[in-house]
């Protein structure tokens, strides 16, 4: 055996990309609750492409077709329910714990430096998500598949003097069309995915390039020679880490972490596999009532509303009166974020440290995305219009005051050490 | 390996030619994969336009025909309808329709060829759902408005010449599509025909 894995060491770097990246990765030991969504993305991840695989084997990407062979998955095929709910309730539950692990790192500071970049795949990851996820919604080809397709689509029709031509060139018809169903599944299934993989790998590669973050939002990387023999962990590191800092107060990756996050992954698996089993529609933010049947051009759904995952942003695009602007804020919505290591100019990462005025800000910011993803579900009344101008204000308002008073922000002395 | 001196100024001046040449390439193996996304001439084709017969419709009928997969509406308007517009005028965004959403033919007060038949595309210029067609009970949504369009997305309301009122999300009035009659029963609808 040891013999077998020399032969392919002298061949390619393999235990050393296992230790570096997991026996020898050296993870803070505070690590809290907050801490498994990236495991728990990466099992989504898996869990997308492997139903998404064999939910292609029986799936007929054209527009006659198409909402035919998914009952046909539904009816006819063993377990075909299984695989369907398995992607469509993996598709919720991708942006359940990816709006949870986006949290975090807002809370704990671990955008700032020098985690920009880290930050900036992982934002790349939620745009490309959301495309994946809004080409893959209109493959079942149900009414609401259609019509949000439509919405959405139209939203570049926004842009001045090339609109029009690009929502042609988007749809390759007059309207959406077999031709649009089409290319949204070549999209879907090959280029996005591939895309997704290849961020994910340059995330977790950024990601232990510059080493986790954690709750305290303090370093564990100490100047060489600084720590005492007495206060190292017992633990071997890799030399990567360890040439040029002291590393104190951490754990390897595996197997400490690994047989920890498995606890978090039980009690993801408990929630995940009763939506699949007693909820899949999840009254209707899964799956919704229109999709059941199946899409007719000449007849819109009463009420049209994106799925749960996008209604935040939707609802800051109809909190506008005016349909090129609303466009703008929307697409700003999100690119707020992506700057955000940059407007974030405090020196202090965690919220425990920070100013209360920052945790009021970051609370009301919490609470704005969920109301307006309240929101964005319900039609377009007059209250709920003037609510969602309000949370539309609170939430980029976040950015704005961040942008303020975190230059010379009142906080709380850090400590040197992870203490406990 | 040669020791002839290196000349730096000919081997940055390559390094650029083949750069270039090489980007022009590359833009040229781009134009099949960005123009292939065009509509096919299928699709074109069932561009083509469509012809309704407007003989048996009643006064205050909207009749749904397909022109391009979209749905066009034909609204044969009452006399009642066509004296509401004058009314609604001060209530609107786009009144004289100066916006470039009809052909010329069909900007004027009731925004089609003949007043009595409307002749539009029945798709919001919001976002692109379906208004509905209200006969009367408009009253609900615009004040002191009889019959009109509205749209059950995100509100837009529009009368009955489908030029839209304010402070609503959709930007402009419907788009009436070219048509003109082939005669008094017949609307060709999808091209402006010689009497433009």
């Amino acid at each position: 055996m040891n013999k077998l894995i020399a032969w392919f060491d002298e061949r390619i770097p393999m235990t050393k990309t296992w230790n570096i990246h997991l026996a020898q990765y050296p993870a803070p030991k505070n690590f809290n609750f907050w801490y498994i969504f990236g495991v728990l993305a990466t099992l989504v991840l898996v869990n997308q492409i492997l139903t998404g695989i064999w939910l292609t084997m029986n799936y007929v990407p054209s527009a006659e077709g198409a909402f035919a062979s998914v009952e046909f998955i539904m009816r006819d095929i063993e377990y075909g329910w299984l695989l369907r709910y398995m992607h469509s309730t993996g598709a919720s539950a991708f942006f359940v714990v990816v709006y949870l692990h986006m949290f975090r790192g807002m809370m704990y500071g671990s955008y700032q430096k020098p985690r920009e970049l880290l930050w900036v795949f992982g934002m790349l990851i939620f745009l490309v998500l959301m495309a994946e996820a809004f080409m893959g919604y209109l493959l079942p080809w149900g009414q609401m598949s259609y019509w949000g397709a439509q919405v959405i689509i139209s939203l570049f029709g926004a842009i001045p003097i090339i609109g029009d031509d690009l929502t042609l060139w988007i749809r390759g018809d007059y309207v959406i069309s077999g031709a649009t169903l089409n290319r949204f599944f070549a999209l879907h299934v090959i280029a996005l995915p591939l895309v997704l993989v290849i961020l994910v790998f340059l995330h977790i590669i950024a990601l232990h390039e510059v080493g986790s973050n954690n709750p305290e939002g303090i370093s564990i990387k100490k100047p060489k020679g600084s720590v005492p023999d007495s206060e190292k962990p017992k633990f071997t590191f890799h030399e990567r880490f360890t040439k040029k800092y002291d590393i104190v107060d951490a754990f390897p990756f595996f197997p400490y972490y690994i047989v920890k996050d498995l606890v978090g992954v039980a009690i993801f698996l408990f929630f995940f596999c009763y939506v699949i089993f007693f909820a899949p529609a999840m009254g209707g933010l899964f799956l919704e009532p229109p999709n059941f049947e199946a899409a007719n051009p000449l007849k819109t759904p009463e009420h049209i509303a994106p799925v749960w995952y996008f209604t935040p942003f939707y609802a800051i695009l109809r909190a506008v009166p005016d349909k090129l602007l609303g466009v703008i804020l929307m697409f700003g919505a999100i690119v707020a974020l992506f700057v955000l290591p940059w407007l974030d100019r405090g020196k202090v990462r965690s919220v425990r440290y920070r100013s209360t005025l920052h945790k009021v800000n970051l609370t009301v910011f919490a609470i704005s995305f969920i109301a307006l993803g309240y929101l964005g579900l319900k039609p377009a009344t007059e209250v709920y219009t003037m609510f969602a101008r309000i949370f539309t204000f609170l939430y980029f308002a976040f950015f704005v005051l961040l942008f303020f008073y975190s230059k010379n922000e009142n906080t709380k002395p850090v400590p040197e050490r992870i203490t406990k | 390996m040669s020791n002839a001196p290196v000349d730096k100024g000919r081997r940055r001046f390559l390094t650029v030619a083949t750069s270039v040449v090489g980007a022009a390439g590359a833009v040229g193996v781009a134009v099949p994969f960005i123009a292939s996304w065009n509509p096919s001439e299928k699709a074109k084709n069932a561009g083509a336009p469509v012809e309704v017969n407007i003989g048996k419709a009643e006064p205050g009928q909207l009749i749904r025909v397909e022109w391009r997969g979209q749905p066009v509406w034909v609204v044969r308007r009452t006399p009642e309808m066509l004296a509401s517009l004058e009314a609604v005028n001060d209530q609107l965004r786009d009144p004289n329709s100066d916006e470039p959403q009809q052909p010329e033919y069909a900007k004027n007060l009731h925004r089609s060829r003949k007043e009595e038949f409307f002749v539009a595309v029945g798709i919001c210029t919001h976002l692109g759902c379906s208004p509905q067609f209200l006969d009367q009970g408009m009253g609900e949504y615009v004040e002191g408005a009889q019959a009109g369009f509205f749209c059950p997305c995100h509100g837009s309301t529009f009368d009955i010449a489908g030029r839209v009122f304010q402070g609503v999300p959709a930007p402009y009035n419907l788009v009436v599509p070219p048509h003109y009659y082939i005669n008094d029963n017949t609307i060709l609808v999808g091209e402006d025909g010689e009497q433009a």
